[in-house]
């Protein structure tokens, strides 16, 4: 009996300790520093200050958060539209078929986004595949600047996120019970109300898994912009970047993350209020 | 009828979101092959880039550096996440919550925030950015994809086998050992090969917290890719996206085997 209790409190001591120390206290780290002060000379210096706060009411930050929210929410709605289907079509074929399609879903999904960014690249650029086509079937007559624009990185962050929105749902649709849907079926429902009345609510878990697993990332993914979009594209991951790594201000990008942190927190708390315990257990990859 | 055209549309959909995710990638593998360094057009099969990848020395340096993180990490964060998993499934201690509400969490995590605050901790630590800070940051972003995969598998079983044994006389560790662990097996290789791509494809984190003296693969490819679509780096990644596939079927067969 005494090797049983030393080897519980052997392991659990080792993941407290270590995610305590390299997560919590890590974290807390980062609330510290963005209430610091810093000058040229030096990253962060120890005095109380909430200038980096202030100093994200500016105009141009501002302008950078609202961009960096409405191109997350714009991917996420694609991904959603694209996904949302995708999924419920999947749920339903033959066990066979299924488990095969899966597997080809699932590749990607373990694929280095960096690959698959450099892919979207190499699809894009101006001499690239797309415009090509295009110009074979005279939709356009000149190739179109499609890399390093704002449309190229809402494209590479969809595709590099679709996975993470399926994935949930699929999981979801996959324990939904499908009597439900054929009662409504002969009690003479419409596929309108089947979709909206039935459809809907029971994949809520599934949705609002899927929109935060895309919605956060696509803030901060910052080498898809780096990459796709060019210098003009500033998500608030570029913004952490350049402020840690080449502006050398760590407070304000600590800010920053506090920021981010605070959004994904709501997101988690909408999440934990609007879905059951056992509903988010179906959703988990 | 209307049968007929809702599958049409099933098909439909289906086809075209696997096309949007795979055409991408096949055109990187078919332009490795390419006899041409800009052209679109097809000068003939070349195994040319694959050669020059072959001889770029400061890649296989890369690669090596990458690869022996991934299997460090992925090692320890497999212990370390087990372990965890078993006794979140198991035990019923105080906190329990706290730590599967942690666990959570650090996946939802954007991972840039999870790599300023180890790059904060870090220096702070006064410990040098290379490969141990690497290491410490690749095990702890593992530990959770490790926990939940074990986890999930183990509440997939009744419980009523763990109990069985506990009642026939069993102590906990022999629970742990004979029963537990062999059922978990297939989760925790899995949890093994997913963290092990994981670590070998981390671009954001390892952006933070590596250093010039320790180069890693994907933050060579990132630089590569900067300077833009070429060649070699088709070959490259043409290479990295088939060791993926293995994995995933490797891990696939694993799992498929055992259920």
């Amino acid at each position: 009996m005494k090797y049983d209790s030393h080897f519980r409190y052997f392991s659990l001591t080792l993941i407290w300790a270590w995610l305590g120390i390299f997560a919590l206290l890590a974290f807390l780290l980062v609330l510290g520093v963005s209430f610091l002060d810093h000058t040229q000379a030096h990253i962060v210096i120890p005095r109380l200050t909430f200038t980096n706060y202030q100093f994200l009411f500016q105009p141009m930050l501002l302008k950078i958060f609202g961009k960096s929210f409405s191109i997350a929410a714009t991917v996420t709605f694609f991904c959603l539209i694209i996904g949302y289907p995708f999924a419920y079509f999947l749920s339903q074929l033959d066990r066979h078929y299924k488990s095969l399609l899966m597997l080809f879903l699932i590749i990607p999904f373990w694929t280095s986004s960096l690959v698959r960014s450099y892919a979207i690249m190499a699809i894009l650029k101006t001499k690239g595949l797309l415009n090509l086509l295009l110009l074979t079937l005279g939709i356009i007559h000149q190739p179109m600047q499609l890399l390093f624009t704002n449309v190229a990185v809402i494209i590479g962050l969809v595709y590099n996120l679709l996975p993470f929105m399926v994935l949930p749902l699929y999981a979801n649709f996959e324990r939904l019970d499908r009597r439900l849907l054929e009662a409504a079926e002969d009690l003479g429902a419409g596929r309108f109300i089947k979709v909206y009345k039935i459809l809907l609510p029971l994949t809520k878990p599934g949705i609002y898994a899927g929109v935060m697993m895309v919605f956060l990332p696509s803030m901060t993914l910052f080498y898809i912009p780096d990459l796709l979009g060019g210098a003009r594209s500033l998500l608030l991951g570029n913004l952490i970047e350049n402020q840690f790594l080449f502006a050398n201000n760590w407070p304000v990008g600590s800010a920053v993350s506090v920021i981010l942190t605070a959004v994904m927190g709501g997101m988690l708390f909408i999440y934990w209020r609007a879905t059951q315990r056992h509903e988010r257990q179906q959703v988990l990859l | 009828m209307k049968k007929n055209s809702s599958n049409i549309t099933r098909y439909t959909w289906l086809t075209a979101v696997y096309a949007f995710l795979y055409i991408p990638i096949f055109v990187v593998v078919f332009y490795s092959f390419n006899n041409t360094q800009f052209s679109l057009v097809w000068h003939g099969m070349t195994l040319n880039w694959y050669q020059d990848l072959w001889r770029d020395t400061n890649l296989w340096v890369a690669l090596f550096h990458s690869l022996l993180l991934a299997l460090c990490a992925s090692t320890i964060a497999v212990v370390i996440g087990s372990f965890a998993a078993m006794n979140l499934y198991w035990y019923r201690f105080r906190g329990r919550h706290l730590l599967y509400g942690l666990v959570f969490i650090l996946i939802v995590t954007p991972d840039i925030v999870l790599g300023i605050s180890l790059l904060i901790l870090f220096s702070l630590m006064h410990l040098d950015l290379g490969f141990w800070s690497l290491l410490l940051a690749h095990i702890t972003f593992c530990i959770p994809f490790v926990v939940i995969t074990v986890y999930s598998r183990l509440v997939d079983f009744d419980s009523h086998l763990f109990e069985a044994a506990r009642d026939l006389g069993a102590s906990e560790i022999t629970i742990f050992r004979r029963i537990m662990l062999p059922l978990a097996l297939p989760a925790i290789i899995v949890g093994l090969l997913l963290s092990f791509t994981l670590s070998l494809d981390d671009v954001v984190i390892s952006y933070f917290v590596a250093g010039p003296g320790y180069e890693i693969l994907p933050l060579k490819i990132f630089s590569m890719a900067r300077l833009g679509v070429r060649p070699e780096l088709n070959a490259l990644c043409t290479v990295i996206f088939v060791i993926t596939v293995l994995l995933v079927l490797l891990s696939h067969m694993t799992l498929r085997k055992k259920t």
